[in-house]
């Protein structure tokens, strides 16, 4: 292969169709952002694939100048993952909405993460189901008064991040539509992730659900109920940054910085699964009083887990080594075989 | 003591016993013993959907039939000449096959008072002795005993010792029918090689059971079945679903792609995944799913990024695919969907058989979805028909149902194999790499066979878009224009029609191309109606039997082929299906004769209904 180096830019990455989400819908920051990232990969384009299942955001592909599948609803996960154990060469990514992955497509989303394709997985959240106009979703709060539910949702919801922490996912990360270059250094991130790496994005749909994340993107609460975790460094949070986390043995307490020794507050590491647990579970609704903050950034990160195309494709090449390559007329003749005159 | 010799054109055996009696591995013991010896022959494995049903009840009973001899077989056989039971259970639920004055070979210590409670036999009866066998030829032995005696200085347990009574019962067969032993001694090491215990005390039974037919007087006749006069050439024994397997690997071999099976297991398919899983070296590629739909999906994942793409199921299994096979239509990429049909809506008869899902198959999707569809008529003819539906799929860019069957999956006959030089050809070619001053590439743009190119990512230039959406024609956008969205329903049908060009014609299987009666069958009806016809033929009717394997589209001529008889009556083991597409298709009265009990037709029921509606 000749070392030619791709100079792309993100406008490369754009098809020639005509956007179609509504004005001022959170998905154009992240078909922004993602093609924004792209040309910087270093890598040609045409091994680019986005498989996408049904819903607004899976209409993400055809905006794409890659190859795309605009598939079934829930499905893109399994689609993905036969397309990479197969073509493990290509950068697959899968775009799904909180309806596609976590309701119609839960059994899917499970089984990639813990099988571990090196699949990028975008999960739009909205917290409600766009498309068919406004019903709650598996993450839509409880009570959540929709076209569907005149009373209130009775279902408790998802908590994503925890979800994927218990189906083994090897790399969970949470963004936001509103932060594009916290959302563009993920999504790099996950990329660079030798596995699945899922990462949430909070998207703000302006029709049906708007202002579900307002608190965490808006200047005048932003810091007090955001946790930007780096790893390394210290769980701080607040206007001034006067806020921090503790842990008291497994229980995560909110201290003030100026009351602790610095080496007393959280350090985030995000290679340990139990700590990344804890902090999947800073899920609290931002109205009640004692609340933590919402973590964004990278929850874990587990580098040691071989991926399933991988040792999907080992076993193949095992094979041909332990028996050789297959010879056609041996497997039709069998083991058996009589002679008739 | 001195045996009288026989000579028999063919036999029945059925053997039947416990779910944990070790039947079918008798069974296809005594297949292999057969084919190798060069008698034609069929087979039909019966057994409950329970792995293991309550000891010694009918639920429990498994059984397999062997139709071996001299001539061609095309059946298992409609009556049984010799009947294995193990228990009364088995006795019970298969005596009415057997034919009157037929022998049985009875395992005493399973007709106990404890066997004859499980059985429901009321309690002052037992059939060996209160003369309702009388009509029978009754050969009473106590196997477990003899098998214990024989083993008692093996050190193994009782239980272990009696897994090895299925041996006695097949070595005395052996001897009966002149079968060597040798084969299954070779199974038998092979097998336990790693518990040489185990090994030598079921070796050790299978000798006793040979020596037993020599030595006691119970046994005075011995059988020839000389071999079948066959086509000359190499033969092996096949089963439908592992011939499936092959025709699949066969078409990935001389098309060059790598196979990728995705799937979930369910009865009767599974076996094609368990065959096809141990060829990876092979460019196989098994994918044991999450569940049914991700079986397909990542079928569909592998088509797109370029694989020989195959899912396979059975039953529900398939119902539940159906959203993905309109997603593949849509896509126009080659796909091949193996249905192993089952008995029943819902979960049904999971181990019984029937092809009641051609209407399904027709029609079963939202919107208009038409796919080719084929269907094996035997257990070999599923390497065939398995390779037809990959070949078409890769031409033709296009879904393609291969139908199979319950019966003939777990069915074995004798295989005249191919040599690969003798495969037909299958080329596939991707679409080419672009630079930037080509023209844009048009993922819809269409050839003679109206398929469109395989565009798969990675090539330079092909970027491009596809989804279940409506596309424009050509460009392969999103469209919701109606005039395009007309034409590309018609598209869809004209290109799964314009595969009847590239498939043979129909062809009579039996009997003149005119005449009083033409039965018209598909599937695994196959050999039962072909020993029908012939029976029919010897006794002077004016009958011929066709057998559709291509049934979407029809071979071109089938019309024709049909407008020379006076009647037309399509048997199938479903409430009518083919039927209702024929008389739909051709406008022809075709006479439909339905069989709905998850079990083959037997041949003379099909001569006999024919006689019927020959007035």
């Amino acid at each position: 292969m000749t070392t030619e180096t791709i100079k792309l830019t993100s406008k490369d990455f754009s098809s020639d169709q005509e956007v179609r989400w509504c004005p001022g819908c959170g998905d154009y920051s992240i078909l922004k952002q993602v093609q924004t990232v792209l040309p910087d990969l270093g890598r040609p384009k045409e091994e680019f694939v986005f498989i996408s299942g049904i819903g607004c955001s899976s209409r993400f592909p055809y905006y794409m100048d890659t190859f795309g599948m605009h598939s079934i609803h829930g499905r893109a996960t399994a689609i993905a993952t036969g397309l990479k154990a197969t073509r493990p060469d290509l950068s697959v990514w899968v775009i799904t909405g909180d309806g596609d992955s976590m309701s119609i497509g839960g059994n899917h989303f499970i089984h990639m993460l813990r099988r571990n394709p090196d699949l990028n997985v975008l999960l739009f959240n909205n917290q409600i189901y766009g498309l068919t106009k406004g019903q709650y979703s598996p993450t839509s709060e409880q009570g959540k008064v929709t076209k569907s539910t005149p009373m209130g949702s009775v279902d408790y919801p998802f908590n994503p991040i925890a979800l994927c922490l218990g189906a083994d996912a090897t790399f969970v990360a949470r963004t936001l539509d509103r932060d594009p270059k916290h959302q563009q250094a993920i999504i790099k991130r996950g990329y660079e992730h030798k596995g699945t790496s899922l990462v949430e994005i909070y998207q703000n749909c302006n029709v049906f659900n708007d202002g579900a994340f307002e608190v965490f993107t808006e200047k005048g609460t932003k810091k007090q109920e955001t946790l930007m975790m780096e790893h390394g460094k210290p769980l701080i949070f607040g206007a001034e940054n006067e806020k921090g986390i503790k842990l008291d043995g497994f229980k995560p307490v909110i201290v003030n910085v100026a009351d602790v020794s610095e080496n007393e507050l959280w350090i985030h590491d995000e290679t340990d699964l139990v700590k990344a647990t804890i902090l999947s579970r800073f899920y609290d609704d931002p109205s009640v009083e004692g609340h933590f903050p919402r973590p964004f950034g990278v929850f874990y990160v587990n580098n040691n887990k071989s991926t399933f195309d991988e040792l999907f494709n080992n076993q193949i090449e095992y094979a041909k080594e332990s028996y050789g390559e297959g010879d056609l007329d041996k497997l039709l003749a069998g083991r058996e075989t009589w002679v008739v005159n | 003591m001195s045996t009288v010799e026989t000579t028999l054109e063919s036999v029945v055996i059925r053997f039947a016993g416990d779910s944990g009696d070790g039947m079918q591995l008798t069974g296809t013991q005594f297949t292999n013993a057969a084919a190798l010896f060069g008698n034609d022959l069929a087979t039909f494995p019966d057994f409950p959907a329970e792995i293991r049903a309550p000891i010694g009840t009918i639920a429990g009973v498994s059984g397999y039939q062997i139709h071996f001899g001299s001539t061609r077989i095309h059946t298992p056989g409609d009556q049984s000449d010799v009947l294995v039971a193990m228990n009364v259970a088995a006795l019970k639920s298969n005596i009415k096959g057997l034919k009157k004055g037929g022998v049985i070979i009875a395992n005493t210590d399973g007709f106990d008072a404890k066997n004859l409670r499980l059985a429901n036999v009321p309690e002052d009866q037992n059939p060996l002795k209160d003369g309702s066998l009388a009509g029978y030829d009754v050969k009473e032995i106590d196997v477990t005993k003899i098998t214990r005696a024989a083993l008692a200085d093996s050190g193994l347990g009782t239980k272990e010792i009696d897994r090895c009574k299925n041996m006695f019962v097949l070595g005395l067969l052996y001897w009966m029918y002149h079968r060597p032993i040798e084969n299954t001694i070779e199974f038998i090491s092979s097998k336990f090689k790693k518990n040489q215990a185990i090994a030598d005390a079921n070796i050790k039974v299978l000798q006793a059971g040979w020596s037993y037919g020599e030595t006691t007087e119970m046994f005075a006749q011995r059988y020839n079945v000389a071999p079948a006069k066959m086509e000359a050439g190499i033969y092996r024994s096949i089963m439908g679903n592992q011939a499936t397997a092959l025709g699949l690997i066969a078409a990935s071999v001389k098309s060059t792609l790598p196979l990728f099976y995705g799937t979930y297991p369910i009865t009767p398919a599974s076996d094609v995944l368990h065959e096809l899983s141990k060829y990876k070296n092979y460019n196989i590629k098994t994918f044991q799913a999450e569940d049914v739909i991700a079986g397909i999906c990542s079928a569909i994942g592998a088509a797109f990024g370029g694989h020989l793409a195959i899912t396979g199921s059975s039953g529900p299994g398939i119902a539940l695919k159906t959203e993905a096979i309109g997603l593949a239509t849509m896509l126009e990429l080659p796909l091949v969907v193996v249905n192993v049909q089952r008995a029943g809506p819902s979960t049904g008869l999971p181990t019984k058989t029937e092809q009641a899902d051609l209407l399904q198959s027709y029609y079963g999707r939202n919107g208009e979805c038409p796919v080719v569809i084929v269907a094996a008529q035997s257990p070999a003819d599923c390497f065939n028909m398995a390779y037809e539906a990959c070949r078409i799929a890769l031409d033709h860019m296009i879904p393609v149902f291969f139908l199979s069957d319950g019966y003939i999956a777990n069915g074995a006959e004798p295989w005249r194999f191919p040599t690969s030089d003798k495969l037909q050809p299958i080329h596939v070619e991707f679409a080419g790499e672009r630079q930037a001053t080509d023209d844009k590439f048009m993922p819809y743009l269409r050839d003679e066979k109206l398929s469109r190119p395989w565009a798969v990512p990675g090539t330079k230039g092909l970027e491009h878009r596809i989804g279940g959406l409506e596309k424009q024609n050509i460009t392969g956008n999103i469209s919701y224009d109606p005039e395009n969205h007309e034409l590309m329903v018609k598209l869809r049908q004209e290109k799964v029609d314009l595969v009847a060009n590239y498939i043979p014609e129909q062809t009579i299987d039996n009997g003149a191309d005119s005449g009083d009666l033409l039965i018209l069958g598909w599937g695994g009806t196959y050999g039962a109606l072909k020993t029908a016809t012939a029976q029919l033929i010897a006794e002077g009717y004016s009958v011929s039997h066709a057998h559709v394997q291509y049934l979407s589209p029809f071979p071109k001529n089938l019309g024709e082929l049909m407008s020379k008889f006076k009647k037309v009556v399509v048997p199938e083991l479903n409430n009518g299906q083919l039927v209702k597409i024929i008389r739909d298709k051709y406008f022809v009265d075709a006479i439909a004769y339905n069989k709905i009990q998850g079990q083959p037709f037997m041949s003379i029921e099909v001569v006999n209904k024919m006689k019927e509606i020959l007035g």
